[in-house]
């Protein structure tokens, strides 16, 4: 299963038709393996990335794994929950929030952290990162 | 045109007061002030919480930064030596000289010392300044006995020092027939004493010291009668003595008995001079407390700047205090008696309560009274004297309290005080000007009160009835304020842990669906897995809970710098056998972690990755040590010394009693860690009354001292129980325990919990030791249920393939490690590596 891409193109729905890319969707694990209402850690080379599950919100996101704030590989221990309805993780040092739809940091920072596309077919879940 | 200078001599409370009523006022005098000690003004009033734990710069008035923002000039550790009236100079060691236009004396008083022989051998002190503490607190180390000369305010605030400084057998020594002389009778007096005595204190009464004893250092206290006291220090408080000396070389007005001669503008015999505070004498009479003190300050700064016309007319001397946890207060005409008045008086020996009011012999009006044991009534007895508000048909209801069945007024009678009725008497704040805090500015907590009308900020004796009348106020304008979680809680605390407890829910999501909103987030996630913890006591990592509980409690591990685990197995009491230590140092060897020995005498690993984790517990577990819960809010290490098994002054086997009690509380969640310590003896080796609940031996068993920590903010624990059998000492923990965590806010220490508590360590004293609540039976349950309920969640985990299974750093790579942890030498072992980035 590790590192297993599938290549791909699909088009975002977008108001601006032109607007198509190829995604490579990485086979990160499968659905039983996620922890619910929280994070693991996906290994793809050398990158890091953070896949929740928000079993409550029947949700799935991934983010980089690494904290801006302090470069701690450590999101995906994060608790995950909402600020009034976006998406969240809290990052396990010290506590930063940022959106999980849109990476942005919560507590107030510059920082954002990226995020990526997730979806889940037969069983497994793909994590979509551009080619 | 040149600015006039003023000069004050005194940077004690008053002194401080009057810059800082002056500045408020005017800024178009140069002020310059000459203290003598080496800090900044400080609260004197408040001087035994130093040993309680407060810093000098906790007690002091103003920040460091205070005197420059007022351009103030201020001249510390410079007393003035001479004063040229003729030329407006004074003169400071140095030789230099300064003018000024008006010179304010506020140099306060000196402890009053007796004539008595042998008075300068070592161990004798005076109770006054912060250094003087400082040398009290040097010498009590190594002192087992104590006395304090002086029976009156100031000698008893002496004698709680000395206990808190450890001194179990401390002595007052008073030369009158009675406590207090200046404030309470002898019916008064008698109860105080017994109170007293109760807490273990000596009272000596109509002794009069003609002798200190000893070589060098004090050994014992010889008494006109020919009685000895054997004491192994001494600190004198037998009044005080005005600092007159200075005003009296330059050839001010002094009485015959101290004090600088001033009228009703504080002015001396000089009109360029004014004396204000101690050192004053206003109609034959020094006025020793902090209220007037400031009343003069006013009157002295409202003359200078506005050339007012306010005038000093005496002071009601009314005083409440809390003397070592028995309360005392006398007001209005305490002292009066029949025929002149009719007096009250309720008398209760069992719980030590005595009050007695003085009314008007038509029965219309309240003219003074005095409390011991009891003094909630005291600020609205004081209002209704002072305002001379009608008394009701039964005047006795108001120390009584109604007996009627009838449902007493709700507010206590604030609704009849005046807005006029003055609250703090130090500031000088009227109830009017409370509730305009609260329905004009918003104010809806006593700091903020404090902080808009600086009411409570003197000698704190209002702070109840001003939190009253906030409430009051509030109550009247329909605000309601609670502590609630956030925003998918809508309780407190304490509400939501009752309401998991009534429907016996056991996971997070079933808390958040049936009692919350939302999705959760990381303030109640963490908050609700802790009660669910102190309720039920069942494995965390299970029923979904892992996900809702905080970082380190998810990998039952402390988070360290890099992304590293760290692990603390517990080692009860400090006690190990050399073999578990082999075992220890083997696991360090073999995973490669820091070692280091932590404060609460248990050995911690450094640097274990993720994965390692479950291994590395298992080689521990199977040699026979469990979980320390150094990760979590809990239960973390009962410290001990070694004890009377080994120590020639142990007292009682603090070890085995430690072992005993870690064990007993092991894994128990609570509102936020939990540190405990057992000490063999007074030497108190394990730093027993630094913890949350802290254990001494004593010669009949154990005393127990609660709700200390160390920590950024350093606060001894209080004594609440002594010469308990060790069962005993086991249920009133428990009774504790379970009522801090049942009450407490969230992450909250002990220490703080009781800071907050209305009625602090005496109603917790009553909750816990007399079961006032008729609690203690359900708590002692409760806790037995959380004790039996324990298990090792490390063995739990280990056990369980489905947890274990999440202890490793990638889901598709389980078994390789974070290659970004990384690690240096130092010192033959490893450390983690700094920030990448700051």
């Amino acid at each position: 299963m590790e590192n297993s891409l599938e290549n791909q193109t699909s088009t975002l729905n977008g108001t601006d038709n032109n607007m198509e890319t190829t995604i490579n969707w990485l086979a990160a694990c499968r659905v039983e393996d996620a922890v619910e209402n929280g994070g693991v850690c996906v290994k793809h080379g050398e990158e890091q990335i953070a896949l929740f599950y928000f079993t409550r919100r029947n949700e799935w996101y991934a983010t980089q794994n690494e904290c801006p704030h302090r470069k701690q590989m450590a999101l995906s221990r994060g608790m995950i929950g909402s600020s009034t309805d976006e998406p969240k993780v809290a990052c396990p040092f010290h506590k930063k929030t940022f959106s999980l739809s849109t990476g942005e940091c919560l507590s107030g920072d510059e920082c954002a952290i990226k995020t990526y596309p997730v979806k889940v077919e037969d069983g497994t879940v793909f994590i979509g990162l551009s080619a | 045109m040149k600015k006039q200078q003023i000069i004050v001599i005194g940077n004690g409370m008053v002194g401080y007061k009057f810059c800082e009523k002056l500045k408020s006022k005017t800024s178009s005098f140069n002020l310059i002030v000459f203290g003598e000690e080496p800090r900044r003004a400080y609260d004197r009033v408040h001087l035994s919480e130093y040993f309680n734990g407060k810093t000098a710069e906790d007690l002091s008035l103003s920040t460091e930064s205070w005197y420059d923002e007022q351009e103030i000039t201020l001249y510390l550790n410079t007393p003035v030596t001479a004063i040229n009236r003729t030329e407006k100079k004074v003169y400071t060691p140095n030789g230099l000289s300064y003018d000024y236009d008006f010179l304010v004396f506020a140099t306060g008083s000196a402890a009053f010392v007796p004539h008595i022989e042998g008075i300068e051998k070592e161990g004798v002190f005076v109770y006054r300044t912060i250094e003087d503490l400082d040398l009290i607190s040097n010498y009590a180390q190594k002192a087992q006995t104590a006395a304090v000369i002086g029976g009156g305010l100031l000698g008893l605030e002496a004698a709680k020092a000395l206990i808190d400084l450890g001194i179990t057998e401390t002595s007052i020594i008073e030369f009158a027939s009675r406590l207090m002389p200046r404030q309470i009778d002898p019916a008064g007096s008698d109860m105080l004493k017994s109170k007293l005595t109760d807490l273990g204190l000596k009272i000596l009464l109509n002794k009069n010291t003609s002798l200190i004893e000893g070589e060098e250092s004090i050994t014992a206290l010889k008494f006109s009668d020919d009685s000895h006291l054997a004491v192994d220090m001494l600190v004198i408080s037998a009044g005080i003595k005005p600092r007159d000396e200075l005003a009296k070389a330059c050839g001010l007005e002094v009485g015959p008995r101290g004090g600088i001669v001033v009228n009703e503008k504080m002015l001396t015999n000089d009109p360029s001079v004014f004396a204000i505070g101690e050192c004053a004498l206003y109609d034959g009479m020094i006025y020793g407390l902090i209220a007037p003190g400031y009343e003069m300050a006013e009157v002295v700064a409202t003359h200078l700047a506005e050339n007012g016309n306010k005038t000093f007319n005496g002071f009601d001397m009314s005083t409440k205090l809390k003397l070592i946890g028995v309360d005392v207060a006398s007001f209005g005409d305490n002292f009066i008696n029949e025929p002149d008045c009719r007096t009250i008086v309720f008398e209760d020996k069992h719980k030590g309560i005595y009050k007695r009011i003085n009314i008007s012999n038509d029965g219309k009006y309240l003219l003074g009274g005095i409390l011991i044991g009891d003094a909630a009534a005291y600020n609205m007895l004081l209002q209704t004297a002072t305002n001379n508000i009608p008394l009701p048909e039964h005047p006795e209801e108001l120390i009584l309290g109604s007996r009627g069945g009838a449902e007493g007024s709700a507010s206590g009678g604030l609704e009849n005080l005046p807005d006029s009725a003055l609250i703090c008497s130090c500031e000088g704040i009227t109830k009017g000007g409370i509730c305009s805090a609260v329905t004009d500015q918003d104010c809806e907590n006593i700091d903020q009160i404090k902080k808009c009308t600086k009411a409570g900020t003197g000698c704190g004796g209002c702070i109840p009835m001003v939190k009253d009348l906030m409430l009051y106020t509030m109550k009247a304008q329909g605000k309601y304020v609670r502590n609630v979680i956030c925003e998918h809680f809508n309780y407190s605390r304490q509400e939501l842990y009752d309401l998991v407890h009534i429907h016996e829910i056991k996971s997070y999501d079933e808390v958040l669906d049936s009692l919350g909103k939302g999705d959760g987030c990381e303030v109640c996630k963490p908050l609700v897995s802790s009660i669910l913890a102190s309720l039920w006591n069942e494995m965390i990592l299970q029923k979904g809970n892992d996900t809702a509980q905080d970082s380190n409690d998810r990998f039952l591990a402390n988070i360290q710098k890099g992304g590293s685990y760290s692990v603390v197995p517990r080692i009860p009491g400090g006690e190990i056998t050399p073999e578990k230590l082999i075992v220890i140092g083997e696991v360090a060897q073999k995973y490669g972690l820091y070692t280091k020995i932590t404060g609460g005498q248990r050995i911690d690993l450094f640097g274990a990755h993720l994965s390692d984790l479950p291994k590395i517990w298992e080689e521990l577990i199977n040699a026979g040590f469990e979980s320390g819960h150094a990760y979590g809010k809990a239960l973390r290490t009962v410290k001990s010394c070694v004890g009377s098994t080994w120590c020639r002054f142990g007292l009682q086997d603090s070890v085995s009693f430690a072992i005993e009690v870690e064990e007993r509380y092991r894994g128990i969640r609570a509102p936020h860690k939990i540190k405990s310590a057992v000490s063999g003896c007074i030497r108190e080796c394990a730093e027993a009354q630094s913890k949350d609940f802290g254990i001494i031996a004593t010669e009949k068993g154990w005393n127990l001292y609660v709700c200390g920590n160390g920590g950024s903010k350093p606060q001894h624990a209080l004594l609440l129980a002594t010469d308990l059998d060790s069962a005993t000492c086991i249920r009133y923990i428990d009774r504790f325990l379970m009522f801090y965590i049942r009450t407490a806010d969230p992450l909250t220490r002990t220490a703080t919990w009781l800071n907050k508590m209305d009625g602090g360590i005496d109603y917790l004293r009553n909750v816990v030791v007399n079961d006032s609540l008729g609690m203690a039976a359900k708590w002692e349950a409760e806790m037995e249920g959380l004790v039996a309920a324990y298990q090792c969640e490390w063995k739990t985990a280990i056990e369980n393939p489905a947890i274990r299974k999440r202890f490793s750093h990638f889901v598709n790579a389980p078994e390789e490690k974070d290659p970004t942890i990384q690690f240096v030498d130092m010192r033959g072992q490893k450390r983690t590596e700094e920030w990448k980035t700051v």
